[in-house]
């Protein structure tokens, strides 16, 4: 039987690639020379007008990372990247807009385009959402708005791009810099101390309820270049922040390199929320381009009954390797991790995270759901650790697998590390298919098989997307039935 | 700079001369390629916390010294050894005596083997070339593995068992390990086990040696099991308090084969048992068990790898570990399941109770998923005995240590209730029982 229109129509929909936040924005833009050397990085610190000591961390951390190898042990093939053949630093060439009027006007139309509102009265008029969010958005290299700074100081609160901080409030920036990923941590951490060109800086003082979501929303443009940003949060005693990250990239052929660091600290009683939606460009059908998103993001509990919370619903890049951690220090501290990994086509991700208990009566939960789809690899790995003093510590862990699809695999590499006897393990992990019966039965009740695949799989993920802010959830929901459309059958 | 040699450490080094002047005394070489397994090895050197695999038991730390390999005992030293031995004796079976590590003879009842199962002493096997031999090494993985490559370098005596197809026999056949002696030593065997199609096989595997001796004994034990035919094994670690203990399964079932292994340890300073699970037919059943029971600075590592490469294996994995004193206790677990493997069902499960502040327990269980139509979960729980049960117990009248015990012994006791034979289970019940009463 010849295939009928609509199965046509399906087949070139499936084939058209689904990301639709693939467009380029053609501006003028000024580079670093390509490759890295000193002089690279002396010219980034130079840019950003940075005082002494910043540029000798970031030479000392270049000298460290020429002696580096790239790590290999995660579950990921890709072919390595030329360090030297990508340009670190990135910027549109109008300097530095007083207000939005002088942004170029480009720029504007591509936040447009990703629906972020940099207009703070476009948030305040229409439909006037319950919940404001503050938004400093970072092109390529640099920050080229935050929204509603001025209101935010009213509160005490600090949010502006981590290069202002640094020239602005050099005390707090030194003292917290590197405190929580230490320049020498890793790799893609050493480098990206090396290089890093923007990301945001926030500082909530002691007792604040930050007034609004801060978020920031990255954007690769450029071709051939490598993203770094660098982002620094700190609650002091006391005080709660919810903080949004999203990001998308245009497609291309070949790959790029985003290698975040991403440094929390939370005092006595304070709270940090931290959510991301990573939509990295992931590359074609056959694996063709993508980004490379190798990230270092770890949180601190520093003070008692401190807590910090990461969600992320990650369906973008070609290859992940991300493990978003917490160091319970403090006495009763929480840490918790709700993950939802997608991938599809030819992606691989290598995410989990890592609890590490040291003070007493801390508790962490993690939550991971992985879904794999096409021919893609999906892996969960994560520690769990308690040391000898870390009295009634608990932890809870869930990672459930999905497939969809005999071409993927789920992977789930866990380390359950428990040195007393007080502290209280549990994990769990579980890999299935999708029930034959479940989808029959929402198919039975008129849902295509598409529709009914995708309900299924919103029903798995719910317990993640619940933890999501509003605006985030709606967004993340779509984002799953992009990344999973033609992944049926 | 350094050259290579210098960062060997004196235990590779000595194990490097130890190979060299016992090269001459060996067996037949074709058969089982020592040279190549000793390469293999001193390529690798003793696996350190570097090695992913051996991240919690860091051998080349733990072993300072190269053992030499023991020599065949004079029969009178070895039955003065074996009177000593208590490990299933209370179990009616046909034993194959082993003391450090050679086969004795005098003290295995080779004539008494039943109906339908040879039994051919390895050295005889290799000197022969035995067409069977082929049969080491069945999972591919433990290839890779520098404890079993070490086993096979130095590898002095064991045993050949077939089983023809259909047979059925109904006493198990006891392989007792005894070790004895003054100095530190080593050994290495290896026993083979063939069983045909439909054919039923029960055996026991004790081990137990002197307390206060440094002795490293290296076991491996390669079992086929042919289509619809059962595997039955209880394996019981007592070694001496400061032996070295490395040993490994590994075991290839084809369609519709069953296996059943639980292993008991409360022996050993340092003990890592190695299981490799190829599934390789199709509807094949595992049962994997293994109870430890550590104090007084032990270390035990439970390390499995399940490959399911055909459709409908259901592998059932419990591991159970209590940890007293300042022990540590390791699992690390895979299942890999291939890309033909729908259907396969795959249970692994790994608790733990800590008894004190000073213990550890590390848990590392991994999934490894090609294949969607599959089921497959893992576990892993670790603490304290519930006060709210202690309590309960306590309230009917109970001291608390019996409350303890009781606790423990229920624990414990899921692992080792699955054993089909009678006799093999109250064995490791009695094992359970005698640890906890020394524990006091």
């Amino acid at each position: 039987m010849p295939a009928v229109q609509e199965t046509i129509d399906r087949v070139r929909s499936i084939d058209l690639d689904q990301y639709k936040y693939g467009f380029e924005t053609v501006i003028e833009m000024e580079k670093s020379e390509k490759g890295l050397s000193e002089d690279v990085v002396r010219f980034i610190s130079a840019k950003k007008n940075e005082p002494e000591w910043m540029l000798e961390w970031r030479l000392d951390a270049y000298k460290r990372w020429l002696t580096m190898k790239e790590p290999e042990w995660a579950r990921v093939e890709y072919d390595r990247v030329d360090y030297n053949n990508i340009y670190y630093y990135a910027a549109p060439k109008r300097k530095g807009p007083e207000s939005l009027d002088e942004i170029d006007p480009e720029i504007l139309k591509t936040y447009e385009k990703l629906g972020i509102p940099l207009r703070e009265v476009e948030v305040l008029e229409g439909i006037a959402p319950e919940r404001r969010v503050a938004v400093d958005a970072v092109f390529d290299s640099v920050s080229v708005a935050t929204t509603f700074k001025k209101e935010l100081e009213k509160a005490g609160v600090i949010f502006m791009p981590i290069s202002e901080a640094i020239r602005e409030y050099p005390d707090l920036v030194k003292k917290y810099l590197g405190s929580v990923v230490p320049v020498t941590d890793n790799f893609f951490a050493t480098l990206n101390s090396a290089v890093f060109s923007d990301g945001s800086f926030v500082y909530i003082p002691p007792g604040v309820r930050c007034p609004m979501e801060l978020s920031t929303y990255f954007r690769i443009n450029e071709r051939d270049t490598g993203q770094f940003e660098r982002t620094l949060i700190i609650a002091d005693k006391g005080s709660y922040v919810s903080y949004l990250e999203g990001c998308t990239a245009p497609k291309r052929d070949d790959n790029q390199l985003h290698a975040a660091v991403v440094e929390l600290v939370a005092l006595e009683d304070a709270e940090i929320k931290y959510s991301t939606v990573q939509n990295w460009y992931p590359g074609d059908n056959e694996g063709k381009g993508g980004i490379y998103n190798f990230v270092t993001k770890r949180g601190d509990c520093r003070g008692a009954r401190s807590k910090i919370s990461w969600t992320q619903v990650e369906t973008g890049s070609a290859i992940t390797w991300k493990y978003p951690s917490c160091i319970l220090r403090g006495d009763d501290s929480r840490g918790e991790f709700y993950s939802i990994a997608v991938s599809n086509g030819m992606q691989q991700v290598d995410s989990g995270t890592k609890m590490i208990h040291l003070g007493k009566n801390t508790t962490s939960r993690i939550i991971s759901k992985g879904i794999s789809a096409g021919r893609s690899q999906n892996t969960y790995r994560g520690l769990v650790s308690a040391h000898k003093k870390a009295k009634g510590a608990r932890n809870f862990t869930n990672c459930d697998s999905l497939l969809i699809g005999d071409q993927c695999g789920a992977h789930t590499v866990p380390y359950i590390e428990s040195k007393n006897a007080s502290a209280v393990f549990e994990h769990e992990a579980t890999t299935s298919k999708i029930s034959e019966d479940q989808k029959f039965y929402c198919q039975q009740r008129g849902l295509s098989e598409e529709e009914a695949t995708a309900l299924i799989v919103n029903g798995f993920v719910r317990d993640v997307l619940q933890q999501l802010p509003m605006e985030f959830a709606v967004e993340a929901q779509k984002l799953i039935s992009i990344s999973l459309e033609g992944s049926v059958g | 700079m350094a050259d290579v040699t210098n960062l060997r450490s004196p235990a590779e080094a000595g194990l490097s001369k130890l190979f060299e002047s016992a090269r001459k005394g060996f067996a037949s070489e074709q058969a089982i390629s020592r040279e190549e397994a000793f390469r293999f090895f001193e390529a690798t050197g003793l696996p350190s916390r570097r090695v992913e695999a051996f991240k919690y038991t860091d051998l080349r730390a733990a072993i300072t010294e190269a053992a030499p390999p023991a020599e065949a005992p004079s029969e009178d030293a070895a039955r003065a050894a074996v009177a000593g031995a208590t490990g299933f004796n209370g179990v009616e079976a046909v034993r194959l005596t082993f003391v450090n590590g050679h086969l004795v003879a005098a003290l295995s009842d080779l004539d008494r083997v039943p109906e339908g199962v040879t039994v051919t002493p390895l050295n005889e096997a290799m000197g022969k070339g035995d067409a069977r031999l082929k049969l080491l090494a069945p999972v591919e993985q433990v290839r890779e593995n520098p404890i079993y490559q070490l086993n096979t370098a130095f590898l002095a005596d064991g045993a050949l068992i077939s089983v023809v197809p259909g047979a059925k026999p109904a006493t198990p056949l006891h392989l007792r390990f005894v070790g004895m002696g003054e100095a530190a030593f080593s050994t290495a065997t290896r026993v083979l086990v063939d069983i045909g199609a439909g054919a039923e096989f029960f055996l026991l595997e004790s081990h137990e040696g002197p307390s206060g001796l440094t002795y490293q004994p290296n076991d491996a034990l390669d079992v086929h099991i042919g289509a619809e035919a059962a595997f039955r094994h209880t394996r019981l670690n007592r070694e001496g308090d400061a032996a070295i203990a490395l040993s490994t399964l590994s075991v290839r079932l084809d369609a519709r084969a069953q296996l059943e292994t639980v292993n008991l340890v409360t022996g050993a300073k340092l003990s890592r048992h190695q299981i490799y699970l190829h599934v390789a037919g199709e509807d094949a059943n595992a049962v994997v068990n293994g109870a430890t029971l550590l104090g007084h600075g032990q270390l035990a590592d439970s390390t499995l790898l399940a490959d399911h490469a055909a459709t409908g294996g259901v592998g059932r994995e419990m591991f159970k570990t209590v940890i007293d004193g300042d022990s540590t206790g390791v699992f690390q677990g895979k299942i890999i399941v291939r890309q033909v493997a729908q259907q396969t069902d795959g249970k692994m499960k790994s608790d733990c109770l800590l008894l004190t502040d000073d213990g550890q327990m590390m848990n590392k269980p991994e999934l490894e998923i090609f294949a969607d139509d599959v089921a497959c979960g893992h576990g892993a729980t670790c603490g304290a005995p519930d006060e709210d049960l202690l309590f309960y117990l306590m309230a009917r009248g109970l001291p608390r240590a019996t409350a303890e015990s009781l606790l423990v012994q229920a624990f414990v006791g899921e692992a080792v209730e699955t054993v089909t034979h009678e006799g093999a289970r109250d064995a490791l019940i009695g094992g359970i029982e005698a640890w906890l009463a020394a524990r006091g």
